[in-house]
């Protein structure tokens, strides 16, 4: 799949729909402040969609590499780790603009902006351990461990500790709702470009994370 | 993919030069030009569309480049 192009054509073409139709398509209004920021549900949300599926790559490769020890799979895991990462902090930037035009200040200490910061921090972690040691054999074997101990942390930070509370997030109910967004809020035309968004900007995600990865296997050779 | 690559990218500019040029036109003499219209936000989407584009024409060479050296 690496090596055909017509899914980098789709990227491309998802994300130039998205990125036309996304500013033309109606809305519906659902609060007086949020007015046509809603549209930000085309940008900001396909961050953290496009996050956990490329996290989800990275330690599907890192328990494959516990598995066959081969160093291909280490590329995989760390190009992927890498990619998701940076969408995660694009996602908590663009989050932090979005904030602070509709809740007031770009950082409320929300628990899904406070989660999200902790599981990049923990990512973060992955790469300075990464860093820190020079034995290739010993560092790609602790970084798959550490990965999946990483992705696993995902689950509270993410998923479990933000439903506990209350939220400033849409759909953040206490435990009744799920603080990322609300599914009601999304009619069906936002619907049409809301996930061609999620779909292009994993395949991009996709795309540079095998670009990272041909680029290791070329330096390895 | 390669072959495609370029008469895409030719498509994809007569259509901006086409809209462009279009624009032009309304803008001279009516208020009614759709990148005026709506507090400005189309000129947003077409500063974002051309951002998108010029990301992956970057994403492509890079990609080529990688191609080249694999091939080698």
């Amino acid at each position: 799949m690496i090596r055909k192009g017509w899914w980098k054509l789709l990227a491309f073409l998802l994300l130039f729909f998205t990125s036309i139709y996304g500013f033309i398509v109606k809305v519906p209004k659902l609060d007086d402040r949020l007015e046509h920021s809603i549209r930000n549900m085309f940008f900001h949300v396909p961050m953290w969609f496009a996050m956990m599926i490329l996290l989800f790559v990275s330690v599907w490769y890192a328990a494959k590499f516990l598995r066959t020890t081969s160093p291909i799979d280490d590329f995989y895991s760390k190009a992927f780790a890498a990619t998701g990462t940076l969408y995660g902090f694009l996602g908590l930037s663009t989050g932090a603009i979005w904030a602070n035009y509709q809740w007031g200040s770009p950082w409320s200490g929300d628990p899904k902006q406070n989660g999200a910061a902790i599981a990049m921090l923990i990512y973060l972690a992955y790469f300075v351990l990464r860093g820190s040691m020079t034995d290739e054999d010993k560092r790609s074997r602790i970084a798959a461990v550490y990965n999946i101990f990483a992705f696993f942390m995902l689950f509270p930070t993410l998923w479990i500790l933000p439903r506990l509370t209350e939220s400033l997030h849409p759909g953040g109910q206490g435990s009744e709702g799920n603080p990322g967004i609300n599914g009601k809020d999304m009619d069906a035309n936002m619907r049409s470009v809301f996930y061609p968004a999620v779909i292009g900007w994993t395949l991009l995600g996709v795309w540079v994370s095998t670009i990272k990865i041909r680029y290791e296997i070329l330096k390895a050779k | 993919m390669k072959k495609y690559f370029k008469s895409f990218l030719l498509v994809l500019f007569a259509i901006v030069c086409f809209i462009g040029a279009k624009a032009q036109d309304v803008a001279a003499n009516t208020n009614t030009d759709v990148m005026r219209s709506n507090g400005k936000i189309y000129v947003v989407m077409a500063v974002v569309a051309t951002i998108v584009t010029g990301l992956f024409v970057y994403v492509y060479s890079i990609d080529k480049k990688i191609s080249k050296l694999e091939n080698k």
